[in-house]
């Protein structure tokens, strides 16, 4: 599949906004911001700017980006259309949170709209994660680990954005660290799974499903419809050699894993910052690899594998 | 409503593409553009049109394939587009309802007036069915000639799809896929129709009817090559090479 950017930054964004925001909330649920609210704004403020900017972003994927809140209609059905609402409904128990951080409404107002924004912020994430996992043609998308990665890289990206502004303002509280270690090693050990499926996994289609013509015999591409690569060709007919791909495995697990744990476990705000950048950063390589080593069934038509 | 429609009138309109008779001539792809340029679905996006990258929506393509078949093999046109089928994932991942399934006839079309483009549902087809209209930035698909094969101002004949009142071998078949008397679902049954990726579980409704086999043997045999005369002298070994120049 093609690894469009805006999608891959939209994903990444809104996933470490929701995973910040699902912090906050259950932060606000147990009384940490009404002892802090300063904290609790700043901490709701970048969570929601992340979210809103990827969503922006995820616009500029779309070819008639003005008609863009029609997507919000079609919930019933659709993942994309669910995410939409859901995400904008996030916004909802932020602004209440985040107002009541600033003007100081009283700890059950902050308990009851941290609540709200941890479920919403972690269904936003749900739902981010379903669009990809409903998609039939792609098989490595239909991994039982597809849900799950979104949901621990998300809370790994928003732990490590927590434990940055935790430090920031003296929260000493050991838990920071811990939350961000063990999402950390959790999104390790489900990306390294989800690479070994997608390793082994046998492709579900061949040419002689796809034409019918497998009853006869062994069916090759004699000539493709067009000489000129077309828009499917484009889109889901992406390739990635798998050397490469490798080399990039390797640059998503030394920066979006291990330099992360290493720079926790120094501490201070700098360390906690960098570990922030490399994560987003190592993330953004994962998250491209998604995409790219992605394979759909309508380029076995083209004598590719699907 | 972007949700599949329980009951679809008890039609299910769709093509039936004969692989034994196509020839690969791509008359249908071209009638296909051509019409779909200037009916209702129209205009079609083609950029560089005459140059190189050339970039162009198209609705309905045409591969050819070698089958090994234990022979010699044998090539097999297959053209391939929408099948208008009766459990469309790209119908209901589509957040607008752009996206849609009549109810009356099962025909599966784009309401370009409120697609976003967001590409989610070309992503959803194992089939590669719909292509990215990049001029007007919406998805686009077959329609099946829907604005012509309800046209009353049409002879009954010319009320088919642009690609089958084309098809100069008569490759291509239309109809009613429920019906069970009618003609597609007849030549189903005689010739045994065949469902492509029957394991996406997305029920095609337009199939494909299978090359027949062979009754003659393949080939006829390898004629023996005439060796060259040994040529004895130099000027016949001249004339050798004038003659097979």
């Amino acid at each position: 599949m093609h690894p469009a950017l805006s999608v891959i930054v939209f994903t990444t964004a809104s996933g470490a906004g929701c995973g910040l925001l699902l912090l906050s909330g259950l932060l606000a649920m147990a009384g940490v911001f009404a002892d802090d609210p300063t904290f609790g704004a700043v901490a709701v403020a970048i969570g929601v700017a992340l979210l809103g900017g990827g969503l922006m972003s995820s616009a500029a994927h779309l070819g008639r980006p003005e008609r863009m809140f029609r997507a919000l209609t079609q919930w019933r059905s659709s993942w994309l259309s669910r995410e939409g609402v859901v995400a904008l409904a996030t916004f909802v128990p932020a602004g209440v949170l985040f107002l009541a951080c600033v003007f100081g409404w009283g700890p059950g107002v902050v308990a009851i709209s941290g609540a709200v924004l941890a479920v919403l912020a972690a269904a936003t994430t749900l739902c981010t994660a379903m669009i990809y996992a409903s998609l039939k043609p792609i098989r490595q998308w239909r991994s039982r680990l597809v849900l799950p990665g979104y949901l621990i890289l998300a809370l790994m990206t928003g732990s490590l954005l927590l434990l940055t502004l935790a430090r920031a303002f003296g929260h000493r509280s050991p838990g920071y660290e811990a939350v961000a270690l063990a999402a950390i090693v959790g999104a390790l050990v489900v990306k390294l799974l989800y690479w070994k499926h997608i390793d082994t996994a046998a492709p579900t289609t061949d040419l002689g499903t796809a034409t019918g013509l497998g009853q006869f015999g062994r069916v090759r591409l004699l000539d493709p419809p067009h000489t000129e690569e077309n828009f499917v060709m484009r889109e889901m007919g992406y390739q990635i050699a798998r050397r490469h791909a490798y080399k990039l495995r390797q640059i998503a697990v030394v920066t979006a894993f291990a330099a992360p744990v290493l720079l926790t476990l120094v501490g201070g705000v700098v360390p906690a910052a960098l570990a922030v950048i490399a994560a987003g950063f190592g993330v953004l390589v994962e998250r491209w690899l998604f995409f790219a080593e992605a394979t759909h069934t309508s380029v076995i038509y083209y004598g590719r594998p699907g | 409503m972007t949700s599949i429609p329980e009951n679809t009138g008890g039609k299910a309109l769709g093509l039936l593409i004969d692989l034994d008779t196509c020839v690969g001539c791509h008359a249908c792809v071209t009638a296909c553009k051509g019409y779909n340029s200037v009916s209702a679905a129209g205009p079609l996006s083609d950029i560089n049109p005459y140059q190189a990258e050339q970039r162009g929506t198209w609705f309905n393509r045409v591969f050819s394939y070698e089958v090994d078949d234990g022979g010699s093999g044998r090539a097999v046109h297959f053209p391939k587009n929408c099948l208008h089928c009766e459990k469309p994932d790209c119908v209901t991942v589509c957040p607008t309802g752009a996206s849609y399934k009549r109810a009356e006839d099962g025909i599966v079309l784009i309401n370009t007036d409120i697609c976003i483009g967001c590409k989610l549902c070309s992503w959803a087809c194992p089939y590669g069915a719909r292509e990215m209209d990049e001029d007007e930035g919406v998805m686009r698909k077959c329609t099946l000639c829907v604005d012509k094969i309800y046209d009353e101002r049409l002879s009954e004949r010319d009320r088919q799809p642009a690609c089958v009142t084309t098809c100069p071998t008569g490759a291509r078949h239309f109809g009613d896929f429920k019906d069970p008397e009618s003609k597609v679902s007849r030549l189903v049954r005689e010739r045994g129709g065949i469902e492509l990726m029957p394991e996406t579980g997305y029920r095609p409704v337009s199939k494909y009817l299978p090359p027949r086999k062979r009754t003659a043997p393949d080939r006829e045999p390898p004629r023996e090559q005439v060796a060259a005369p040994a040529a004895a002298n130099g000027f016949l070994r001249w004339v050798d090479r004038v003659l097979t120049r």
